[in-house]
């Protein structure tokens, strides 16, 4: 039982992808959790519960819609075609577009959280040492929230490594560019190569667990540093 | 007789009605989409009391499927060799029977497809060609034989992206997100997909023929329902509807 050269492609392919999505969600998703923190705008339900849909959404909705938007016809397509991009379906980015929805509330929430378990407090000593509220942000609320990231970044990444049904229908299943691990072993399982799916699927099993284990791990030590 | 005794006549009797619906779970390659709705709209008006579902996929699934126990009572394949190895598996409980020969098409939604040839895929303007996945559809193993013999398979290859099936295959073409695509000629001639355009019948001499086969599988052994529907296949209602969509018939 051994990995081939198109399985180690798929792999890295993934964690490449769930790279790049978590990066980019860590730029947008913070910004956006810290708002959903502390606003007490009356749209902060709606917008939460925007941000939570992926997790009760099936992925064929997100893949249907992302394919109709994302398509030569539709809105996001006429855009990406005027820009001269071309259309993302089928495309590596056009994988990240879809994952950083995907992944949104696995980065979101828990920084939220982090944030909202913060309190006021913090801030209003940084204020009252005359930290700007952004001087405040990177060298209070961050370093005070530190765990939270560490929690959004290891689900997030997780979360996309484990994205499959969105991949399968705006992936097309091209080799080096979208046929990430998940489908790779669902190709292997069609074609009854059993050993390949085997091998493949033990790696995302031990990846799983050591994920989680980070994860479940790392929650008391941020119960007890706070 | 007590309440409960009762609760658990009712549902027993439910399930005794559940056994005794004639109903039946067809397995059916992508490509008869459209030709299978028409056949099993024409039984149901001939057995209005009987229940046929239909589950369409890559034939390769299905062949991988029902050796782990899939509950399906027949099984069309796309390529007669997956029946023939559920056959020997002793996991059929019927012979293969053919029914038809499959064909394949360029097809496209945005490009005049009647006007294409194989040669035109090399094309610089041509920048994504879908077909099905070689590996499990017996469609996407056609497009590949007819792409190698024509000599194109590696300039085509950066090209290709791959349908799980020969629907989603179409599906990526008619959405525009492919320029062409390699498909059933049945999916080609459905209204829906024909209003979007033409198509070029790609030379039969370029691949191995797409002999396409059933069996009634192990579970559906006595089942009269699954039976019944096995005839009707070869009634023909059924020879007329699969012509319509293209296929050769078998001793055609």
């Amino acid at each position: 039982m051994s990995l081939s050269e198109a399985d180690v492609a798929a792999l890295v392919l993934t964690v490449e992808l769930a790279g790049l999505t978590t990066a980019i969600l860590f730029v947008l998703g913070t910004p956006l959790a810290w708002w959903l923190a502390r606003t007490r705008c009356r749209c902060k339900g709606p917008i939460a519960a925007v941000v939570a849909m992926p997790l009760v959404l099936p992925p064929t909705v997100l893949g249907f819609y992302l394919l109709q938007a994302m398509g030569p016809h539709g809105p996001v397509g006429q855009f990406t075609q005027w820009l001269g991009l071309g259309t993302l379906p089928f495309t590596f980015a056009g994988l990240v577009v879809a994952s950083v929805f995907y992944s949104l509330p696995f980065m979101v929430q828990p920084l939220q959280n982090a944030f909202e378990s913060l309190g006021e407090r913090p801030l209003e000593v940084a204020a009252t040492l005359r930290a700007a509220p952004l001087d405040a942000f990177f060298t209070v609320a961050v370093p005070m929230a530190w765990p939270g990231f560490v929690t959004a970044g290891i689900l997030s990444f997780a979360h996309t490594v484990g994205e499959f049904g969105v991949v399968l229908m705006i992936g097309g299943n091209i080799p080096g560019v979208t046929r990430v691990a998940s489908v790779q072993i669902y190709d292997h399982v069609e074609a009854l190569a059993y050993d390949d799916a085997h091998a493949l699927s033990a790696v995302l099993l031990a990846f799983s667990f050591l994920v989680l284990l980070a994860v479940y791990g790392w929650r008391p030590r941020a119960v007890h540093s706070s | 007789m007590t309440a409960l005794q009762l609760m658990l006549f009712g549902v027993a009797m439910l399930f005794a009605q559940a056994g005794f619906a004639a109903r039946i779970t067809v397995a059916a390659a992508a490509d008869l989409k459209f030709a299978m709705e028409e056949i099993v709209a024409a039984f149901r008006q001939a057995n209005p009391a009987d229940e046929v579902e239909v589950i369409y996929g890559s034939s390769g699934k299905f062949h991988a499927q029902i050796r782990n126990g899939a509950p399906y009572d027949l099984f069309f394949s796309a390529d007669i060799l997956y029946p023939r190895e559920l056959v020997q598996a002793g996991l059929a409980a019927s012979e293969v029977i053919p029914y038809a020969r499959g064909r394949i098409v360029l097809w496209s939604a945005t490009l005049q497809a009647d006007k294409l040839t194989l040669a035109t895929l090399a094309d610089p303007g041509i920048t994504r060609v879908a077909i099905a996945n070689p590996r499990h559809a017996p469609y996407g193993r056609r497009a590949e034989e007819a792409l190698r013999a024509a000599g194109l398979w590696e300039t085509v290859r950066p090209k290709l992206v791959y349908g799980e099936n020969i629907a989603q295959t179409a599906q990526f073409v008619q959405s525009g997100s492919a320029q062409v695509g390699i498909i059933a000629l049945a999916l080609a001639l459905n209204p829906q997909l024909a209003r979007q355009g033409g198509h070029w019948l790609i030379p039969e001499h370029l691949h191995t023929p797409l002999e396409q086969g059933f069996i009634l599988t192990r579970r559906a052994r006595g089942n009269a329902l699954a039976r019944r529907f096995a005839d009707f296949m070869q009634s023909p209602t059924v020879s007329t509807v699969m012509r319509k969509y293209g296929f050769q018939l078998p001793g055609e």
